[in-house]
């Protein structure tokens, strides 16, 4: 391990003089302000329209009430609305406001609402390169010709970059707090959010119901967040090693994580979609009780499925890093 | 020759082999480099160089054959084999984005027992301490070039390997290019050069091995091999024309046609009217005298080694003919 270590420091030296984490901070610091000035106008809308948040959401629940009446709406929507519904009364049954105007609450959706592409987006922007990066600049050939065995160095990035993974979730949730706080209040970790819904069908088995914390919520957020972000950055390591160039490894990863989103709203019929890894990002939406994008999907589902891609994608990227020819 | 050099056999290669989707491009190489002395492999562009080097520092897995590096089994133990071993494949590369010395402390951290002294006296030796904590991306290349050496150097390896060195380099550069690399092998480094340049070799190398579409043609030291294949003796004399009799007059010395030698054109850059022979050397002083004697004042005598191409031909012939 002593070996190891000076390995790493190297990895994480360079991914942070290639100013890759500026980069995203740079990005969040940009972003967020945004999303917390339009969270701010309808905050603003609400509070002129309802004087009470609990009218705002009887009127929710009854223009979805009058969707699911509706014939031209299809099937599959009516299910999601008929479960939201049934969560919104929930939550009004128990007198708890889940659209609360504070950081906490708003860093909670902020970070549900990135899982499947904003944070991918940031994981690729450190992991893409970390293989192909070396093999464009030749600087892969002094890597290997020093006397540490190839998986050592494979290792030491993949250390560093679950390092950078980790630090950029919890970057994220610090300055969604800090800043979206300066304008909602800095309140609202002991507010209430139920979690542990069951899906069955169409309707919700409430029987598991119960509250949490939002500070425990956010944390748990934040995990779940942190499994499907390392899934993508294992994918796009993998990918880093097989292709050569750094635009054609972005593009590709892209590509598959953009195709996820896409087949989680269209693939209800499609079945066997739910073993591509992309339609399994959104792991949050199984604590906040969304419908899943396939009917009989629960997160024990999802968590395997990443955890095979993950398993696989490492040992594709060992067996392949440690025994290819580098020609170029 | 070299004051360091030794018996001890640092680099062995074996009947090395690679096949890449099907094709042989190396066919079976096969040479020893000592201790102490300047080895160059000689072969035009494509003759399987690179491949060659990019075997013996584990970069590509042979298809068969053996490399030792000190003792160690490249394939068995690379781990072993490359800690006494500093290379430089094709381009030195270095990351832009950190600077002189950070690169180095990066690849200092690949290997045992190197602190900051030992990079602070690597960066005194290719002369590169004004700009050492500057980022490389504002380096020249020869600059670059140095600091791909300073790597090299940095686990005092005892075999250097430089891939096609004085590419890029201007005539300057190559000069102290030339000395630096003698002054290492006096030291007891062994160095491994690459080169399509003849003259190069030539100028630089104690033992040489000539590889020709993935093989080895002939191993030697270089008077052996250079100086035996044949050199061309070039004559200038103030009066062309009397000049040109006399040397016909002489049975031992064969003319050579304006385009039948092989002798890189460049050579001739600035020289009118030469006389291209090929006749025994110890026989120069002799017609310079007797030219004189005749009358006909001699500008120049020059000794030009035949290009690589030459050598070659003159190796498969002479291979024929054997």
């Amino acid at each position: 391990m002593d070996r190891l270590l000076p390995l790493i420091q190297n990895e994480a030296l360079k991914i942070w003089k290639k100013k890759r984490f500026l980069v995203i901070l740079i990005v969040l610091l940009i972003l967020i302000p945004i999303f917390t000035y339009a969270q701010m106008k309808i905050a603003e809308t609400n509070k002129s329209h309802f004087k009470d948040w609990r009218n705002q959401l009887v009127q929710q629940i009854n223009e979805y009430q009058n969707m699911l009446s509706s014939d031209r709406i299809p099937d599959e929507w009516k299910r999601s609305r008929r479960i939201a519904v049934q969560q919104l009364q929930y939550y009004l049954d128990h007198d708890v406001n889940p659209n609360s105007p504070d950081g906490v609450t708003f860093t909670r959706s902020f970070m549900s609402n990135a899982v499947t592409l904003f944070f991918p987006l940031l994981v690729l922007a450190i992991a893409s390169d970390l293989v192909s990066g070396e093999r464009t600049a030749g600087t892969i050939k002094m890597l290997l010709t020093r006397p540490v065995r190839r998986w050592k160095i494979l290792f030491s990035k993949l250390v560093a970059l679950t390092m950078y993974v980790s630090l950029t979730v919890v970057a994220s949730a610090v300055l969604c707090y800090l800043i979206s706080g300066a304008v909602f209040g800095y309140d609202g970790w002991a507010m209430p959010v139920f979690t542990g819904f069951v899906i069955q069908g169409s309707s919700i088995e409430s029987s598991f119901v119960h509250a949490v914390p939002q500070w425990l919520y956010l944390l748990m957020e934040a995990g779940l967040i942190w499994v499907s972000s390392m899934s993508v950055a294992l994918l796009a390591l993998m990918v880093s090693v097989l292709v050569r160039s750094t635009a054609a490894s972005i593009v590709t990863m892209m590509a598959a994580v953009i195709s996820g989103t896409i087949l989680s709203s269209m693939s209800s019929s499609w079945q066997s979609a739910k073993f591509i890894f992309s339609v399994n990002l959104q792991l949050t939406d199984y604590l906040a009780g969304s419908p899943p994008p396939i009917t009989g999907m629960t997160l024990g589902f999802s968590l395997l499925v990443l955890a095979f891609w993950a398993a696989a994608s490492l040992t594709v990227s060992f067996s392949v890093f440690t025994k290819q020819d580098i020609m170029n | 020759m070299n004051k360091a050099m030794n018996d001890e056999i640092v680099l062995s290669v074996n009947d090395l082999k690679k096949q890449i989707g099907g094709k042989p491009i190396i066919k079976g190489v096969t040479f020893d480099v000592r201790g102490g002395e300047i080895f160059g492999f000689l072969g035009p562009n494509g003759a399987g160089k690179t491949t060659t080097i990019r075997m013996l520092v584990d970069l590509i897995k042979p298809s068969s054959g053996e490399i030792t590096i000190c003792g160690e089994d490249i394939g068995r133990n690379p781990e072993a084999a490359l800690r006494h071993v500093g290379c430089i494949v094709e381009n030195p590369e270095a990351y832009p984005f950190l600077t002189g010395w950070e690169n180095l402390e990066h690849f200092a951290r690949m290997q045992r027992n190197i602190d900051d002294t030992r990079i602070r006296e690597v960066v005194q030796i290719v002369g590169l301490d004004a700009r050492i904590h500057d980022k490389v991306r504002t380096y020249s290349l020869g600059m670059r070039q140095r600091l791909g050496i300073a790597q090299a150097l940095l686990g005092r390896p005892k075999l250097l390997i430089l891939d096609e060195p004085t590419n890029g380099l201007d005539p300057k550069g190559i000069k102290e290019l030339r000395v630096f690399v003698r002054m290492l092998a006096d030291q007891g480094m062994s160095l491994f050069i690459s080169s399509h340049l003849l003259s190069e070799i030539q100028l630089m190398c104690d033992r040489v091995a000539i590889i020709s579409k993935g093989e080895v043609l002939a191993v030697g030291t270089v008077d052996e091999l250079i100086l035996g294949a044949g050199q061309y003796v070039v004559w200038q004399f103030e009066q062309p024309g009397a000049g040109r009799r006399l040397l016909e007059g002489e049975l031992d010395v064969q003319l050579i046609g304006e385009h039948e030698h092989r002798i890189d054109e460049s050579l001739f850059a600035g020289m009118q009217d030469v006389q291209v022979t090929t006749m025994n050397q110890e026989r120069i002083p002799s017609l310079v005298e007797k030219a004189v004697r005749a009358g006909i004042g001699v500008v120049a005598v020059h000794r030009i080694a035949p290009t690589l191409e030459e050598l070659f031909l003159r190796m498969t012939e002479g291979e024929s003919i054997g």
